[in-house]
């Protein structure tokens, strides 16, 4: 029999299955995905959020404990457990050496990007690259990987784990098991009834966009909270972003974001608009846009921008619709013309004089406008004009399974001896909402090698007779 | 008319892809391509050129893509670059028309080239010594002249350094970056010598057959750089001998010409197969499958070159030593003749795009952009 049986193909599912190799326990690892499309979301990433205490290789000045702590507080509104995160937060610290060793590597962080060069190591080549790295590996410490082996439902017997079975009715049993194998965002179903109907009868998940992979459907997740398991998190709860509407479906990964929302307006499909653009800046802001426009009706908005913010944002994969007037823009972004540019107009007129600097908290804003715009508030009267229409785009999903400090899933409040989870599955324990950039992979590689060296322990410390013979 | 329509295909596709890099940006940190995208918001065709010549082909973005195959945005950047350097080699030719002739069909011509060339002047020396013969020969003059090898091999140099020099002058005109100042020019200078980009950027190497690291390509193309270079140091201090001390080939072992071409000569020899070898078993997704011939055709020259070299030194004073200089001089010839439009190019364009990117990056960015 297998000592540690690992249930998703990520960064989560890697770094628990190569520390349980390390401990010498034999390791399954089931990537539900063909090898093309493995490595889940993960492949999407590009960095991740570790303490320091001092300049380190790819990481600028430092970014203590107490802070990171505030910074997870501030974003999840206190809807966060302090001792997960903290541990979370002290493991990332150290991590990046057992990365290297794996074949993972660095880089400072990109241009576009240098408010997170401080708080944010890059991977040199972004997440697949990692994900690759880990992959070999895994290969030459002689974990077994399997591909396209999605698993249906697992065998339990009191909180204990017994078996996986996979959809293809196969049934592989182990000493232990790490479940790593992300949210749900990717159950099209699931996320329907999540979100429910609407007052105007809209059923709103139905317009999200899935910014990862398909193959997170949250079978496992499922399964496991009808079996029983404590579950943690609202259904709703997503890192979600406002993403270009003609991203594709799935997979549509970074480069579908537009980043022009606080350089110009934002309206929805009446020509509206609906939320203070330059509230913050941008990198703090971006994450809250997919639940926003999620809140309009039809779940679309449009970015208006005009020419002198061209250059100033990261440039967008798609081209924005280009028009002489506004008049024209409107009729392009299917809005109506006259509340489009009454809008405008309204906005334009409401704007102070003041000193545009796009890299501080100028003051650009506007007077007696609702909801006023707080800064970089520009005019705009330069054609051409610039529409980006916005849809939401979920990252991953929050509801996950309640974990201790072992990493341990819990029933009915007793942690399980032998089931652990790591991950998006589990990133609701610290991330009740909101989002900083980096922290969902912090919480993948800290606590997939706690559920790593857990499970590889917990396989170990069964008798010798229950681990039978062969491994 | 369809070539035409294929560059505007070609071009098309690269400026789609380039976008979707400049709206990703993860593989800042292999080479220098994407920091000089990152400069740009359009990528027009003569920016094209200059990020395709930069590109030396090591796999790390392809690999590290999260929109490549089986992705619906199918980004590959090694291959859609390899595709606009292809098309590059014939459009900057001069003159044009050989451009396109080698491209048809580089493997055949060069073996073509070589054995015509080979067989030209043997059927020449035929008129001083037996070809075939059984006599030993020792000296090379007594077969070929030595004012008849310069006036042979000369002009065809000069020829080939001035088309090589019209072609990249017409890539250096198309994307005006400022002059180059000797800091810029030391930096591309010693990134094209020591095949900077092609060590991954954390300098692990880059990629033949899969996701791995390897060196491989990197050290065998510098077996073969350097190895030319040896060669080419050996004709000029044989040269300085014959001119400037008198002293007329042969040599002997002990001698610098001798010693230099050895090792040169072993150098190539070993890089060239090697190079054919992990070309066979390098991932054909990142790859241009037209170019194959182009690339192949001047790896194998290049191959004639050396071994034949080689041969030459040592069947020294043997019978077979005629046959062999015909050979060796009929490869030489053709490598010369196409330098201009094989392979060879490479290094010229690969070098003034270096030498591009250096005068660039020392130069403030225009934009200020802002992400996530």
């Amino acid at each position: 029999m297998t000592d540690v049986l690992v249930i998703g193909g990520g960064n989560a599912a890697l770094s628990a299955a190569l520390t349980a190799r390390e401990a010498g326990a034999s390791v399954i690892l089931l990537e539900a995905a063909p090898r093309p499309w493995r490595g889940g979301n993960s492949s999407h990433t590009r960095n991740l959020r570790c303490m320091h205490d001092s300049p380190q290789d790819v990481l600028t000045e430092s970014y203590s404990e107490e802070e990171f702590w505030q910074d997870l507080l501030a974003v999840t509104g206190g809807q966060t457990q302090e001792s997960l995160a903290r541990l979370v937060i002290r493991g990332s610290q150290d991590c990046r050496r057992w990365m290297f060793r794996h074949g993972v590597r660095f880089q400072p962080s990109l241009s576009g990007t240098l408010h997170l060069s401080r708080t944010n190591a890059f991977f040199m080549g972004g997440g697949k690259a990692l994900v690759n790295a880990y992959y070999r590996s895994a290969q030459a410490l002689g974990v077994q990987v399997r591909y396209e082996a999605p698993v249906a439902h697992l065998e339990l017997e009191g909180g204990r784990f017994v078996s996986a079975v996979l959809s293809s009715g196969e049934r592989i049993a182990a000493r232990s098991c790490v479940v790593a194998c992300g949210g749900f965002e990717s159950d099209r179903e699931w996320l329907r009834q999540a979100w429910g109907q609407n007052a105007q009868g809209e059923w709103p998940a139905d317009a999200f966009l899935i910014r990862g992979t398909r193959y997170n459907r949250g079978a496992v997740l499922k399964d496991l909270m009808a079996q029983g398991a404590d579950a943690v998190g609202d259904p709703t709860q997503a890192h979600m972003v406002a993403i270009d509407a003609r991203a594709p479906l799935y997979d549509g990964g970074i480069c579908t974001r537009v980043d022009c929302v606080s350089l110009g307006i934002v309206v929805n499909r009446l020509g509206q608009r609906f939320y203070d653009e330059g509230e913050d800046f941008w990198p703090k802001r971006y994450a809250i846009w997919g639940r926003l426009v999620a809140q309009q009706p039809g779940q679309v908005a449009h970015s208006v921008i005009d020419s002198q913010a061209v250059g100033r944002f990261m440039p967008p994969v798609f081209e924005g619709c280009r028009a002489a007037t506004l008049a024209d823009l409107a009729r392009q972004l299917q809005v109506p013309t006259e509340a489009f540019e009454s809008t405008v107009n309204a906005f334009n007129a409401a704007c102070q004089p003041g000193t545009f600097d796009h890299s501080r908290l100028d003051d650009c804003r506007t007077q007696h406008l609702h909801p006023a715009k707080t800064h970089w508030a520009l005019p705009l009267v330069k054609p051409p004009f610039y529409g980006y229409t916005l849809k939401p785009g979920v990252t991953f999903t929050y509801l996950g399974l309640k974990v201790n400090e072992s990493a341990a899933v819990h029933f009915a409040g007793q942690p399980s001896p032998n089931l652990f989870a790591a991950g998006e599955i589990m990133a609701g324990n610290v991330l009740g909402k909101g989002y900083t950039a980096g922290v969902g992979m912090t919480i993948g590689t800290v606590f997939g090698r706690i559920a790593g060296a857990k499970a590889a322990r917990s396989a170990y410390a069964q008798p010798p007779e229950a681990r039978g013979a062969g491994t | 008319m369809t070539v035409v329509l294929q560059s505007l295909v070609v071009q098309a596709e690269a400026a789609r892809v380039l976008q979707i890099c400049n709206a990703c940006r993860y593989c800042e940190g292999f080479c220098a391509v994407f920091p000089a995208m990152t400069r740009r918001l359009e990528f027009d065709a003569p920016t094209v050129h200059y990020l395709s010549h930069l590109c030396h082909h090591c796999g790390a973005c392809l690999h590290a893509c999260q929109y490549a195959d089986p992705h619906e945005f199918q980004v590959n950047v090694p291959r859609v670059l390899a595709q606009v350097r292809g098309k590059t080699y014939i459009d900057m030719a001069w003159p044009s028309a050989l451009g396109s002739l080698y491209a048809r069909n580089g493997l055949t011509l060069s073996v073509a080239l070589c054995l015509g060339f080979a067989l030209f002047l043997m059927i020449a020396a035929s008129r001083n010594v037996s070809v075939w013969g059984s006599q030993p020969v020792d000296n090379f003059y007594a077969i070929f002249p030595h004012q008849l090898m310069v006036a042979i091999f000369l002009p065809t140099l000069a020829f080939a350094v001035i088309a090589l020099t019209m072609g990249v002058r017409r890539f250096w005109a198309e994307t005006p970056l400022g002059p180059a100042t000797a800091p810029a020019m030391t930096e591309a200078a010693a990134h094209a010598l020591s095949l900077k980009y092609l060590d991954g950027g954390h300098g692990e190497g880059c990629h033949n057959e899969d996701d791995r690291w390897t060196h491989q390509r990197r050290r065998l193309h510098h077996l073969v750089f350097w190895g030319f270079m040896l060669c080419l140091a050996s004709t000029s201090v044989a040269t300085v001998y014959h001119y400037v001390l008198s002293w007329p080939a042969p040599y002997d072992w002990s001698t610098a010409p001798k010693v230099l071409g050895g090792l040169g000569g072993v150098a190539m020899v070993v890089g060239c197969t090697g190079l054919l070898w992990i070309r066979r078993r390098r991932d054909r997704a990142m790859s241009d499958p037209k170019q194959s011939p182009m690339d192949v055709g001047f790896v194998v020259v290049l191959l004639i070159v050396a071994a034949s070299g080689m041969a030459l030194a040592l069947a020294k004073g043997t019978a077979a030593v005629p046959a062999l200089l015909c050979l060796h001089l009929g490869s030489v010839l053709a490598f010369m003749l196409t330098m201009p439009y094989s392979k060879f190019a490479h290094g010229v364009f690969r070098s003034a795009a270096l030498l591009k990117w250096a005068i660039e990056r020392r130069q403030p960015l225009s934009l200020k952009a802002v992400g996530d």
